[in-house]
């Protein structure tokens, strides 16, 4: 299974999303530049986080049109999976893969800790490998990351069972905890917490690599690859 | 040539944490009277070309772009500049 990092100007995660998939993983993975146009021959994209365009307008708003956001779209909806990891996320947003906005934490401050997640789906190619109601521990890194969407998206989300990692505790305002949610699909997810910086046990945690693990799984398993 | 003054301010309902915290500093200074502060942007754009085409660009450019409709609404002003 090949991976593809996708950079953007002020992407920071990128290194630590290829590190994750590379060393813990052991999968393939390139690093792909926003301004390239074709995601031919990957078959799993991240979009890493940071501070794309300076976060300029709107988190995620300048990046959402960089020439590489149309393969990503094209991607998504052959049903490959794509994985928005916090600015990741805020793009996948603007680029109207997942439902919903991001606005400024409920207190005003960036958070930088690890947090308790829930796992309230673990029915997707994402979280396969996590326990339902397992309670993992990821960092957070964000100022914007208070997530919303109407009652009637939410609804919709609830009921598709379409939320997959919530807050065990509410850290930044967010609608109903929300920390992950999948398209209605279920191969585009999109989440604040970074995965990617909890791969080893050195890191304080290593419930990131779950995640990354049941990708791999599950597209081994459709391509029946017993290695 | 016009000038567009765009404003994006978060939708009704929609909360907003940096004007309740500017509206809370406002009552710590005295102005007990302000019951809602709601921080929004403005833009202004120079563009040419016909009044008519200038109004769906802007307006297109305000859903493409300028504004995330999920969360905020936008409102514009052109005005023709005469240059001199």
């Amino acid at each position: 299974m090949k991976f593809a990092v996708i950079v953007f100007p002020g992407s920071n995660c990128d290194i630590d999303m290829y590190h994750a998939v590379k060393d813990e993983l052991g999968a393939e993975v390139s690093y792909v530049w926003h301004h390239e146009t074709s995601l031919e021959g990957f078959d799993g994209i991240l979009l890493p986080g940071g501070f794309s365009y300076g976060d300029y307008l709107r988190s995620g708003a300048i990046a959402r049109f960089s020439p590489i956001m149309d393969a990503v779209i094209k991607a998504a909806e052959e049903g490959k999976p794509v994985l928005g990891v916090c600015n990741g996320f805020q793009v996948l947003l603007e680029a109207g893969l997942l439902p919903g906005a991001m606005r400024r934490n409920e207190n005003l401050k960036f958070i930088c800790r690890s947090v308790e997640l829930v796992v309230e789906n673990n029915e997707t190619i994402f979280s396969e490998g996590y326990k339902k109601d397992e309670e993992i521990k990821i960092p957070v890194a964000h100022g914007e990351g208070n997530y919303y969407c109407d009652p009637v998206t939410l609804e919709a989300l609830t009921e598709n069972n379409q939320i997959v990692f919530k807050y065990k505790e509410n850290i930044n305002g967010s609608v109903e905890r929300i920390a992950g949610i999948v398209n209605k699909e279920g191969n585009v997810l999109g989440m604040m917490p970074h995965p990617e910086r909890a791969v080893d046990e050195l890191l304080g945690s290593k419930d990131g690599l779950t995640l990354f693990k049941s990708i791999l799984s599950h597209w081994r398993e459709r391509n029946a690859i017993t290695s | 040539m016009f000038e567009v003054k765009v404003y994006v301010s978060l939708k009704e309902g929609v909360l907003d944490p940096q004007g309740a915290a500017v509206q809370n500093s406002l009552h710590h200074l005295g102005y007990e009277g302000v019951e809602e502060v709601r921080i929004g942007k403005v833009m202004t754009l120079q563009i040419q070309g016909s009044r008519e085409k200038v109004e769906t660009e802007v307006k297109d450019m305000c859903e493409k772009l300028l504004a995330n409709t999920v969360i905020e609404d936008y409102r514009y002003e052109i005005e023709e500049v005469v240059s001199q």
